[in-house]
């Protein structure tokens, strides 16, 4: 549909004067940057993935390995957060906890909008399968989300950690169960889209010249949902984040050695009155990069929006 | 109105049964035993006996059927004879759901438990709401002004941190550091209205825990509430409102506010199953004796049937909510109308 409002402007204008070739994705990147805000929160998220994933790789420290002498200083030079009460020194820690904490994030946004979307689609598309898909998504939203997380998490660590392997295992089935109790609002929105895109006229036009329903739901009707599905994509790695840490913060997460944000925050919370500040550090890096990725969302909403982009 | 509500009821039903169905079945892969709390000396065919006679051995679908009995027919009419003080028929052998750990029936715990969660929850949804309701619409009426922009960036703050960082740095600063408030609830508290001093440690140990959930409620409505705001103050109705000489707060109050809040009032019965989820963290960090702290014990303790009630429990409360917020959204919003 570009390509043709494009082609009647170059026709309109001399050939000397080109208007410059504009792109949906340049057009994004263009309000997006607009967006104080997002811009701020992509530059502190980027930082933060570098610290996260290069940061322990780099520090002299192993973030696993006692060092009892030396326990609970407070933040020096040699140690900027201090050591914990084995030793560990708490920044190199912090760090770890942040790759699996992000990384479950990433993981569960991924399974989550891959099968709201895909309930979605097939709930726009495919009438006779509606009714039942969006009872289903109702059922879904009725179920208190924490209640069953912890629930599953308590009867299925053992089966799956045997299977798994223990962090590996644990990582599956959080990622799961935060996945499949958070695709009901990527369903819902995906379908109202859908429901609408398949009434348009290129969708009929493409049913005419013989396209198949699976080519026009890959080539016309998913590219047309992206936008909603990158906003809901963005919030869903917020909440998966947040879901996580509070998971391991009730000490059922992943296990007492291995650091995440959540779980660094458990070991501290009960050495409040001694040492404070080692609840603030994991508990300010969550809230930093919710904050980040919360922003970028809001960003890419108005971004995506055509009705504020076509004022920009 | 009245019919769609009625409607609504009976499709609720059905969900509820399903519901109960799942969890029932998630509960039935877990590795507890009704014996597991009688002593290592009772011998294995007693123990086996036991669990005979509590009916464990019996196959899923004929357990599931007597708990919806239990939970469905038995506990209603015993809350209803409890409230009202009668009796029908065999109300002392009635059988009710027995929780494993505690060996009494769930259900009182739960009525037990009920109250602390209440005061904290209900108080900090309330403070929220009122907050944020008219935050959120002068954010949305001076739209860019320092007041939006300072009113929108605390509610992203207050809506990134979680209630169990809030909380943990509220005990740090206000209990370890300033020692105003302490650092947990004292459920053993009664509270004597006739006397201020009682009234007056009950509002100090209450402080913290609203306000923590008051912050995080807020944030979100707040944003929300902005946003419907927005896109109301561009509708023609309000350039009408203004043209016929209507004061502006008669033009905010009454037309703009009254139709920004349909959508509020949905969110704020969709954030139900997530105010349960904030009771389990709140009442852990503060260690508020509710049902949240409740759940995460009978979850450690693996006690099937008290689990099974209180998740059953919140399943209800929610799909109660969206009953509710259906039949607000009638009310508030004329032009829908259930036939």
């Amino acid at each position: 549909m570009s390509d043709i409002t494009d082609n009647s402007e170059v026709a309109n204008t001399a050939p000397d004067e080109l208007p410059e070739y504009r792109s949906l994705r340049s057009d994004v990147w263009r309000q997006f940057r607009r967006h104080r805000g997002a811009m701020i929160g992509l530059v502190i998220l980027v930082i933060i993935f570098l610290a996260v994933f290069l940061g322990p790789v780099l520090l002299p420290y192993d973030p696993f390995k006692n060092n009892v002498p030396d326990r609970n200083i407070g933040p020096t030079w040699k140690h900027p957060m201090g050591t914990d009460n084995l030793g560990r020194d708490v920044f190199a820690r912090v760090l770890t906890g942040g790759r699996v904490s992000i990384a479950v994030g990433l993981a569960a946004m991924l399974f989550q909008v891959i099968l709201g979307t895909a309930i979605g689609v097939v709930a726009g598309f495919f009438r006779r399968l509606d009714g039942v898909l969006m009872r289903l998504t109702d059922l879904f939203l009725s179920i208190p989300q924490l209640p069953l997380l912890l629930l599953v998490v308590v009867l299925f660590r053992d089966p799956i950690t045997d299977r798994f392997g223990q962090n590996l295992g644990i990582f599956i089935l959080v990622v799961f169960i935060i996945g499949i109790t958070n695709w009901m609002q990527t369903a819902r929105i995906v379908r109202g889209d859908v429901l609408a895109i398949k009434e348009e006229e290129f969708v009929l036009a493409a049913r005419s010249i013989g396209t198949s329903g699976r080519k026009i739901v890959t080539r016309h009707i998913l590219p047309n949902v992206l936008s909603p599905v990158t906003v809901a994509a963005s919030l869903g790695v917020a909440s998966a984040i947040i879901t996580e840490s509070a998971l391991s913060f009730l000490g059922l997460g992943f296990p007492a050695d291995f650091p995440t944000w959540g779980r660094l925050l458990f070991d501290a919370k009960d050495l409040i009155t001694s040492q404070p500040a080692r609840v603030i550090w994991p508990g300010a890096m969550i809230s930093l990069t919710v904050l980040c990725v919360t922003f970028i969302g809001d960003g890419l909403r108005d971004a995506l929006d055509p009705k504020l982009r076509s004022k920009g | 109105m009245l019919r769609y509500i009625i409607r609504r009821s009976l499709v609720a039903i059905p969900t509820l049964i399903v519901i109960s169905f799942i969890l029932f079945f998630i509960m039935d892969q877990a590795p507890g035993d009704p014996t597991s709390n009688v002593p290592l000396t009772v011998p294995a065919e007693v123990r086996e006996r036991m669990r005979e006679a509590q009916g464990f051995n019996d196959p899923f679908i004929l357990q599931w059927l007597k708990w919806c009995r239990l939970m469905f027919i038995n506990e209603p009419i015993n809350l209803f004879e409890s409230l009202t003080g009668t009796c029908f028929g065999s109300c002392e052998s009635r059988d009710r759901i027995i929780s494993w750990s505690s060996r009494s029936p769930a259900l009182d715990t739960i009525y037990e438990r009920l109250p602390q969660t209440l005061w904290v929850l209900g108080l900090g949804t309330l403070f929220g709401t009122l907050i944020a309701i008219p935050v959120g619409i002068m954010s949305a009426y001076k739209q860019y002004s320092l007041f939006d922009n300072v009113g929108t960036f605390i509610s992203m703050i207050g809506f990134s941190m979680p209630v169990f960082f809030t909380g943990l740095l509220a005990i740090v600063v206000f209990s370890v550091k300033l020692k105003w408030f302490p650092s947990f609830y004292d459920t053993t508290h009664d509270v004597q209205f006739t006397s201020w001093s009682s009234i007056w440690i009950q509002i100090k140990q209450l402080v913290m825990p609203v306000s923590i959930l008051t912050l995080f409620q807020a944030s979100s409505l707040a944003r929300f509430t902005r946003a419907s705001a927005l896109d109301n103050l561009n509708q023609e109705y309000v350039r009408t409102a203004r043209s016929k000489g209507l004061s502006e707060s008669k033009v905010i109050n009454v037309h703009v506010m009254r139709n920004s809040l349909i959508p509020v009032v949905t969110l704020l019965a969709l954030t139900i199953p997530g105010v349960i989820g904030g009771a389990i963290i709140t009442e852990t960090v503060f260690r508020i004796n509710g049902i949240g702290q409740l759940l995460i014990t009978s979850i450690r303790n693996g006690d099937v049937p008290m689990v099974q009630t209180i998740t059953f429990f919140s399943a209800f409360l929610v799909v109660l909510f969206n009953l509710i917020a259906d039949a607000l959204y009638g009310l508030l919003d004329p032009r829908i109308r259930y036939e």
